[in-house]
């Protein structure tokens, strides 16, 4: 059975198209989610992400066990509301999940985890409480909602009070509050500055109506792929997983490993790393028509397989496709893609293609 | 789905024909552009490439997936749409018009009996 959030009957409203998503009802596009992508790089979009998982993290422990469960260190979350985007691993190193954890007080943090792992992690997540003073709760009674785009925190602000508008506007990047009912992160998915906002139900459904009302695109997961895409960030599953670490998915600088914090996988890490690196995640341009796709072989002149794509769509942006890929660590330059039996070329480039509306510096070649 | 053409004929994997003085013009239809989402790249066959029904002959990427386009009658290709290679979109626009794939001239054209009426058509895709 498939679950639906409750701003289920406002997406029908608005005309989406709807689709089974990690077992939710979700909006795939409304329209064309071309227009999705550009609303949202231009001026405001918003998305539905009821469907991810919110857990609090809650007792004396806390710090202590987000300390051995993240690869990211917990320490450096100090101020109410300070958010910060981990990865956690099994002991070999693989990621079991990526995850953002925002600091409420010292014995309270909320993480939000993906919806299609939620099963596993929140087993995971139960399974590390072993030896620590601490509960892990699942929240089912909150609407998530991503207003995204450089015009998203004035129009947030727009449907709020006086006072709560200058609390939102005054947020710092990766920095929540709870303001009334409504917990307001500056964080997001898509590249562009915005807020996550967490409400309850019974709440949203006029929320949503008023952001609609000024201008706020609804955006399906189309577009939020594409977005996420563009900006360069990784989707669990795709990008990565429990087969390969953050530090050959392009997330090293999300692992902090230089002082002698025991966390799970650490001690993998390190005898990866000094083994030495053999992957690295890579974006890609296609220098030819075609769109390019997630598990498309990457050659060399020499017909010699050194990678394979891992995301991989039509960039509305650029007007070109784009991938991110898994690729031998030596690889520079150009490679070329196989798709279906044609051998096309695609160029090397560094992530992010787009951050903040504009094109990053070598993408266009 | 309603809207669908009267003169042409469907296929279960959502192409359409249309015979014109003995030479056929295929597409994919009105519901399967819906489902594939902003169009952003066709590959079309070449010129004089033969095709029996059933025969992988194009693809129809979409931001969201790659589609293949079956043959729905045999025949050998005489005309592509040129059009699609700078506005792929013209098929999210008409689909049933300007946003037609290429033309073949029918090995067999009676093979037209074979496939959808609209109703039939309609009737197999009511559930999406």
């Amino acid at each position: 059975m498939t679950m639906q959030t409750p701003l289920y009957q406002a997406h029908i409203d608005a005309g989406a198209r709807m689709v089974d998503f990690g077992g939710w009802q979700l909006p795939i596009n409304y329209g064309s989610q071309i227009d999705e992508h550009n609303a949202v790089r231009t001026d405001a979009g918003m998305f539905d992400v009821s469907h991810m998982t919110v857990v609090e993290i809650q007792g004396p422990d806390a710090r202590k066990y987000l300390a051995k469960l993240l690869a990211n260190d917990v320490a450096k979350l100090q101020q109410a509301g300070k958010a910060m985007y981990s990865c956690m691993l099994n002991a070999e190193g693989g990621i079991i999940d990526d995850l953002i954890t925002y600091y409420l007080n010292e014995e309270h943090f909320r993480v939000v985890v993906n919806a299609a792992t939620h099963d596993k992690d929140m087993a995971w997540l139960e399974q590390q409480t072993s030896g620590y003073d601490v509960c892990v709760n699942e929240r089912r009674d909150l609407v998530m909602l991503a207003v995204q785009g450089p015009q998203a925190r004035q129009k947030v602000a727009a449907v709020l009070s006086a006072e709560k508008s200058e609390q939102v506007l005054a947020l710092k990047i990766f920095q929540a509050a709870q303001i009334a009912n409504m917990f307001i992160a500056r964080t997001g998915y898509t590249g562009e500055d915005g807020f996550e906002i967490m409400l309850p139900p019974d709440a949203a459904p006029s929320f949503w109506e008023q952001l609609y009302d000024q201008g706020v695109q609804p955006c399906g997961l189309g577009a939020r792929d594409t977005l996420r895409l563009e900006a360069g960030m990784n989707l669990y599953g795709q990008d990565m997983d429990e087969t390969t670490s953050p530090l050959e998915s392009g997330l090293g600088w999300t692992v902090a490993i230089k002082d002698d914090r025991d966390f799970i996988g650490r001690s993998a890490l390190l005898v990866q790393r000094q083994a030495g690196l053999q992957k690295k995640l890579v974006g890609l341009v296609l220098e030819a028509k075609g769109v390019l796709r997630p598990q498309q072989k990457l050659l060399d002149a020499d017909g010699k397989q050194v990678g394979v794509t891992t995301s991989g769509s039509f960039s509305p942006s650029l007007q070109k496709a784009i991938a991110m890929a898994r690729i031998d660590i030596t690889i520079e330059g150009n490679c070329l893609v196989d798709i279906r039996g044609r051998q096309l070329p695609v160029r090397i480039v560094k992530l992010p293609f787009v951050r903040n509306g504009k094109v990053g510096d070598g993408i266009l070649s | 789905m309603e809207d669908m053409p009267e003169n042409m004929y469907y296929t279960e994997s959502h192409e359409w024909v249309k015979l014109d003085d003995g030479i056929a013009t295929i597409g994919i239809t009105d519901h399967a552009q819906g489902q594939l989402g902003d169009v952003v790249y066709v590959e079309l066959p070449e010129l004089g490439d033969g095709f029996v029904a059933g025969d992988p002959c194009a693809v129809v990427e979409s931001v969201k997936a790659a589609s293949d386009i079956y043959c729905p009658i045999g025949g050998e290709v005489v005309e592509v749409n040129e059009q699609l290679a700078t506005a792929p979109e013209t098929i999210n626009d008409d689909a049933y018009g300007e946003g037609w794939l290429f033309r073949l001239k029918p090995e067999d054209a009676s093979e037209v009996d074979g496939l959808m009426s609209p109703e039939n058509y309609i009737a197999v895709n009511s559930s999406d």
